[in-house]
């Protein structure tokens, strides 16, 4: 499936005195390819985590589209724009991101939780501890969140993003705060993704991600250009 | 396994300070409805079988004997004064215009029954009784009271069929009063013949309790049922006027002292009912409305994991709704612990007649207070729900709210 973005802006009203509109996201286009990484870097504020949001159809664009094959994800209800998110689209959110209730099983198949029959749930366990094998948290599936290190949950977050066998996985700073051994960890689970067929498209400040990248751009105060 | 009834359960399990803290707290406020509700409803009922059982228009009292305290006990407690007069003031009041129906009581001091204890009232028959205690009799073996019949007060552990020994004498229970919530739930009825030969048994027992009194001679008060053609007020005034050495009163009159006081008492609870749920329901909110607040990354996290913002809604709702709920038919619990086996001595304390509503009200109550501590829960938690349900989960994700 081919992701396009055509002449995608996001702008934000401040609260407070003077100029109350701040564009984050000047007029994009972008296309995120199958089987590919794609590194998005920046400096902090740049606007990056803005333009991932709205390509993983989180955030609603102040203009232009973010196409999926041929659906235009933002002219779907809420309802249906959920499931096609469910089913398409894979987000490891910036920082660390977990139900603290669900254990790190029930955490990794959250979206079967919401949408699933009992046969589905059989199967999404066995993937679920297959994917934790890989990543090598196996042994913590039955702790709750609280008990796990920073490696440890963002490899539950990719995990859980990965549950499904999304077209496209959106990773926001996956690697922040890691130390270096399990930021390599990450970079190469997400590599490894890329090169099983899933578009995996990366925001980061990691000077250390770009090795790992196919392709490159870069963002200054809301633009995007490629290097 | 569906997210919103699981995800619900387990965040509040997951929260146990902060879910028992608010269990607490709907408890307190399904208690207030409960207990508070069924005092007032009792008040009412109490005050309605008292109007029920007022088959006398006109209580007719030595005038010695008149104190107004001792006429509302009497009216409204079903109390006894143990003051007489003359039998030949029967036969006055009888004598005057405007008088349907008649009746005298005696009343003696407590006498020793062997299964209980309780005063005794003594009419002349049953159908000499029949108007003021008809309107109550809740089983009957028909017929007039003969020797050593009796009826009782529905507090007494005798049922009709069986017997009831004062001072080895054995009685037959020919009735049985309804509840009514005052002192003649433990009161017995029964004929002069009867009482002359208790009275009598009682001396040759060497106990000195009625040495004295001769039914025959006292009566300790009058009861009258007016003519439907004569003005209540006209027949009193005629007593007072006429029938020297005695003192009338309608027995109604006493009644509106009650409900003066029965609207004071369930305003007073009505107003403290009314503080707890205004206060509960803005610490609910509070709670609620902070709870989601700083889980606002959790919910982010269903909505990127295919959570619509419809199910995100229902999420917190239900959750709300777990707590109130399960709050709520606690504080039931606790509300009828507290009514059903201290009634008496909340009676006791308030003065007024008492008397529980049937087991189906109480039921329909509580299953009223139920559904209000759930809707407590839903209205509380809308705010919240309607807000994380809105926001962007990029938003959140990015910090800006």
């Amino acid at each position: 499936m081919t992701i396009t973005a055509n002449d995608l802006s996001k702008e934000f009203i401040r609260q407070g005195k003077g100029t109350n509109r701040f564009v984050a996201v000047k007029p994009t286009d972008i296309a995120i390819e199958q089987g590919k990484l794609t590194l998005l870097m920046g400096r902090s504020g740049s606007g990056k985590s803005t333009l991932l949001n709205m390509l993983a159809g989180l955030l609603a664009p102040t203009s232009g589209n973010v196409m999926y094959g041929d659906s235009d994800i933002y002219t779907l209800d809420d309802d249906k724009l959920s499931e096609f998110r469910m089913e398409h689209i894979g987000v490891i959110p910036q920082g660390q991101t977990v139900v603290g209730s669900l254990t790190v099983l029930e955490n990794i198949c959250l979206s079967y939780l919401i949408h699933g029959t009992a046969d589905d749930h059989a199967a999404a366990h066995t993937y679920a501890r297959e994917l934790m094998e890989r990543f090598g948290i196996a042994e913590l599936e039955n702790e709750l969140p609280s008990a796990l290190s920073g490696g440890e949950l963002r490899r539950m977050a990719i995990a859980r993003a990965m549950i499904r066998k999304p077209d496209v996985i959106f990773a926001d700073e996956p690697t922040c705060d890691l130390d270096d051994e399990n930021t390599e960890l990450v970079l190469n689970i997400l590599k490894n993704t890329a090169a099983g067929g899933t578009a995996v498209f990366m925001v980061t400040h990691e000077k250390d991600a770009v090795g790992y990248a196919d392709i490159r751009y870069s963002m200054n105060a809301g633009e995007i250009g490629r290097r | 396994m569906k997210l919103t009834g699981s995800l619900s359960f387990r965040n509040v399990k997951g929260r146990p300070a902060r879910s028992l803290a608010l269990m607490i707290l709907t408890a307190i406020m399904a208690a207030s409805i409960v207990a508070g509700t069924i005092t007032v409803t009792s008040l009412k009922t109490g005050l309605g079988a008292l109007e029920a059982r007022l088959g006398a228009d006109i209580m007719v009292v030595p005038a010695s004997a008149a104190s107004k305290k001792d006429l509302e006990n009497i009216v409204l407690q079903g109390s006894m004064g143990y003051f007489y007069m003359d039998r030949s003031y029967y036969d006055k009041v009888a004598a005057r215009e405007g008088i349907e129906k008649i009746s005298a009581q005696l009343f003696l001091a407590s006498a020793s029954a062997v299964c209980c204890s309780g005063p005794l009232r003594v009419s002349g028959s049953a159908r000499e009784a029949e108007f003021t205690v008809a309107a109550w009799i809740r089983k009957s073996a028909g017929g007039e009271l003969g020797l050593l019949d009796v009826v009782v007060g529905n507090d007494l552990s005798v049922f009709v069929g069986d017997t009831i020994t004062f001072y080895n004498v054995k009685c037959n229970v020919v009735a049985k009063l309804d509840k009514t919530g005052t002192d003649l739930d433990t009161a017995v009825y029964t004929n002069t013949d009867t009482i002359k030969k208790l009275i009598a048994s009682s001396l040759e027992l060497g106990m000195n309790d009625f040495k004295g009194i001769d039914p025959d001679k006292v009566v300790s008060c009058i009861l009258i049922k007016v003519a439907d053609d004569h003005p209540v007020d006209e027949v009193l005034n005629d007593l007072n006027l006429h029938v020297r050495r005695t003192k009338s009163f309608k027995t109604k009159d006493m009644i509106s002292g009650v409900s003066d006081s029965l609207i004071g008492v369930s305003g007073i609870i009505g107003v403290l009912m009314c503080a707890v749920w205004v206060l509960g329901l803005v610490i609910l909110f509070l709670a609620f409305t902070l709870s989601v607040n700083e889980r606002k990354k959790e919910f982010a996290v269903l909505r990127i994991a295919g959570a619509s913002r419809r199910k995100i809604s229902r999420t917190v709702v239900s959750e709300a709704l777990i707590i109130t709920l399960t709050g709520g038919i606690a504080g039931i619990v606790a509300g009828l612990l507290i009514m059903l086996p201290f009634n008496g001595l909340i009676e006791e304390s308030m003065g007024l007649p008492f008397l529980l509503p049937q087991a189906w009200v109480i039921a329909v109550l509580c299953a009223g207070a139920a559904v209000v501590s759930a809707a407590a829960g839903a209205v509380a938690s809308a705010y919240s729900a309607r807000r994380i349900s809105r926001l962007d989960a990029g938003l959140i994700l990015r910090g800006d709210n």
